[in-house]
């Protein structure tokens, strides 16, 4: 309520006719994008909030911005590299382009082109730096990639200065798979168990649970490598191991899977529950035929999420299993290396062959993190809230389409559509 | 006293399938919050050995030789502190931007893409990051922090001690492995969660104030800045906090990117610096039995820091007016 009513002074006084649906409403006093040839028939509303004026201020400004800028860069201060150069052109498209704007528009119209191209400019700058991270990893794994060797041997035989043709990260791949194995043997029936226990039996120790487990959701990844190293290892007389790295790696996946598996248990339908109640289910029949069911999709994409996550801690692995160059089947003992891992060791070498590997390890996990991404949306796309909405429109469409066939009664047999529209 | 009549006593009586469905699911809600107090307990106990050695020079003392017994997090905790406000200070504007950006601007039809763009590079591991940090932002960095330090240097923040700025041809290794260069990488990478935090929230600005806003003849920004912003204070909030937990526990991408040094170093882009999680990563390999101990509490006083501003961000969430959703 607060802000509804703070919003109308500050923006009675700042009408304009910029992007508010509000301009299309009252004769436009500014020049059209479009002027309709026929002036014969009704004005027919301009829809678009685009205007001549606008493109035309935002080429002038760029223009304008760039050459400044090269005078600037060339004659009066020496700007180095393009980035800065960019930088430079940014700031000063802002300032002429609010100049060019203030001609025309009052002070609001200016803040808001300015704000718009300030966020503009700050998504750009982020989607295209986040590509640009993943494309700078594929370009440079381009070397190591079109060996097949790189994935099906290991690297016991090959040494720093070996070519590309021999060693591989094969060790790696199966290490990560047998370590994530382990790990979501431990947490997906723990996770999935707690995320039910939060949302059937609540009270205050699951409130405490809930709590415990949101808390430990910041413990940082080298923490709990530590724990496992002096609990396991130094305390226990484990290995460093594979085992013991699948074991950090759990208590690094086991709050992020709780937390949303609880949420995705949440959204379930009270609906469904009570009608299995009322045919006289168990709760623990209604859970595993209702409840699971019904957020299967979501429980999955749960543990993709998670899996991700885990998939890509190298911290952990580092202190619990450490470093080896050859294949190590045996979970139990001795080291066992994971593909972050892996990426991290081979980059330490100055040797190029030695980081082209590293990075074509680190296009490999990526592969496989954007992969399991995939998969996680193509499954959660359909989780039951979604539907429930889906089910909701259903019916507020049929009721809508019935109360409008009963009012006009002689069209109805016309404009009624076959199948409610998604 | 027999004789009144007292309500029937209701109780349900369960079945043994669902007795034992209960104490399962309850044991498992058991077992997961002993291995998580667990944590934090061993932590302290094995912590305990080093923190009665130090005492409270633990907190003062910057350097790092446990078995002598001086030692403390004074050099390491600042370090962390400072790559993490570094880390946040880059990233609350880039990401406030971008999401804004996804829930008021950007094209309808491109908004489903650019959700999971964002989501999808959260998932990124964060060594391909620091790969990216070490081969490609490294070099490239170099200029702006030479022309930061030459035009803020006044400032003691930029000040980098043992070069003239005047001087063209000084050595740029002055400027590599700062605490500058870890802060923009680890900003990268809690950007994407940062965002979908925010865009989340502004997405459920509600629709009735942005129209009436907008049927008032507010402009975008107009509108965004009375209702979305309001609306989404908690949100901002809350994902920078959580963005600066997860800047504070980053191991790998800051400690294959800085040179450690074990002295509070203030200017932030002057060669070496430490992080807690960079220390431990460091030393627990040829830690004695007070070393690790040592570790552990280091280890101990990060985890405490992280849980704070964990808390803290999800008491600001959860009090703000967009707060019951998320």
């Amino acid at each position: 309520m607060t802000t509804s009513a703070t919003a109308a002074p500050a923006t009675a006084s700042s009408v304009t006719h910029t992007g508010s649906p509000a301009a299309n409403t009252t004769p436009p006093t500014q020049t059209r994008l479009r002027v309709l040839p026929d002036s014969e028939s009704p004005r027919e509303r301009v829809l678009s909030d685009k205007r001549v004026s606008d493109v035309l201020a935002l080429c002038g400004a760029g223009l304008a911005a760039l050459a400044l800028a090269a005078v600037i860069a060339t004659q009066l201060v020496p700007v180095r590299g393009i980035p800065a150069f960019t930088v430079l052109t940014i700031v000063l498209f802002t300032m002429i382009y609010a100049a060019i704007i203030s001609l025309t528009e009052n002070g609001p119209a200016v803040r808001d082109r300015v704000v718009t191209v300030i966020v503009h400019t700050l998504a750009f700058t982020v989607l295209l730096t986040l590509v640009f991270v993943v494309v700078f990893t594929v370009a440079r794994a381009l070397p190591a990639l079109p060996h097949l060797n790189f994935f099906t041997e290991d690297m016991a035989l090959a040494g720093p200065l070996d070519p590309l043709d021999t060693g591989g990260i094969a060790h790696a791949i199966v290490g990560t798979l047998i370590q994530i194995g382990i790990a979501l043997a431990i947490t997906i029936p723990l996770g999935i168990a707690t995320a039910v226990f939060l949302t059937e039996i609540p009270g205050p120790f699951a409130r405490f649970v809930r709590t415990v487990v949101e808390a430990m959701t910041a413990l940082p990844s080298i923490v709990a490598g530590l724990f496992i190293y002096a609990t396991a290892i130094y305390t226990f007389g484990l290995d460093k191991s594979g085992l013991a790295a699948a074991l950090a790696i759990s208590i690094m996946m086991l709050p992020i899977m709780i937390r949303s598996s609880d949420v995705v248990l949440r959204l379930v339908p009270h609906t469904l529950k009570e009608a299995s109640y009322g045919l006289g289910a168990t709760q623990w029949s209604t859970v595993w035929k209702v409840t699971l069911p019904t957020s299967r999709s979501g429980l999955t994409t749960a543990i993709i999420l998670a899996t991700a996550r885990g998939i890509g801690e190298t911290s952990p692995v580092l202190l619990t299993s450490g470093f080896t160059a050859a294949m190590n089947l045996n979970p139990t003992s001795g080291p066992m290396v994971s593909l972050p891992l892996a990426i991290f060791q081979f980059v330490k070498s100055p040797e190029p062959t030695m980081i082209a590997r590293g990075f074509g390890t680190a296009a490999t996990l990526m592969l496989l993190v954007v992969g399991l991404f995939v998969i996680a949306r193509l499954i959660g796309a359909d989780n039951p809230a979604k539907k429930a909405a889906r089910m909701e429109r259903h019916r507020r469409f049929r009721s809508a389409l019935i109360t409008a066939s009963r009012a006009t009664l002689q069209t109805t047999r016309r404009t009624r559509p076959d199948a409610p529209q998604e | 006293m027999d004789d009144v009549i007292s309500p029937r006593r209701l109780m349900t009586k369960r079945e043994t399938a669902d007795r034992v469905f209960r104490g399962g699911v309850r044991a498992s809600g058991t077992v997961v919050l002993l291995i998580m107090s667990f944590v934090g307990i061993f932590l302290l106990l094995r912590a305990w050995e080093a923190l009665q050695v130090s005492g409270f020079s633990f907190f003062t003392t910057q350097a790092w030789e446990p078995d002598s017994g001086n030692f403390g997090i004074a050099a390491v905790i600042v370090g962390t502190v400072l790559i993490a406000l570094v880390a946040v200070s880059i990233a609350l504007p880039l990401s406030l931007g971008t999401a804004l950006y996804i829930s008021d601007y950007a094209p309808i039809r491109l908004r489903k893409t650019l959700i999971t763009l964002v989501d999808l590079m959260a998932a990124v591991p964060s060594v391909v990051f620091g790969l990216w940090g070490v081969f490609f932002l490294q070099e490239k960095i170099v200029p702006v922090a030479q022309w930061l330090s030459t035009v803020l240097g006044w400032i003691p923040l930029f000040r980098v001690d043992g070069v003239d700025p005047r001087d063209p041809l000084a050595s740029a290794t002055v400027y590599t492995s700062s605490t500058f260069i870890a802060g923009i990488v680890v900003a990268m990478m809690i950007t994407p969660i940062m965002t979908s935090i925010m865009r989340e929230v502004f997405m459920q600005a509600p629709l009735g104030e942005r129209e009436g806003a907008l049927a008032l003849g507010s402009t975008r920004f107009g509108m965004i800045r009375s209702v979305v912003l309001p609306y989404g204070a908690g949100g901002i909030v809350g994902g920078t906090m959580l963005g600066l937990g997860r800047a504070l526990g980053e191991t790998i991408a800051v400690y294959m990117i800085i040179s450690p040094v074990f002295v509070i170093q203030p200017h932030v882009l002057a060669n070496g610096t430490n992080s807690v999680s960079a220390l431990i990563a460091l030393r627990y390999g040829e830690a004695t039995q007070m070393g690790m101990s040592a570790l552990m509490a280091a280890g101990l006083a990060l985890f405490l820091l992280t849980l704070v501003v964990n808390f803290a961000a999800s008491s600001i969430v959860a009090r703000s007016r967009s707060g019951a959703s998320t």
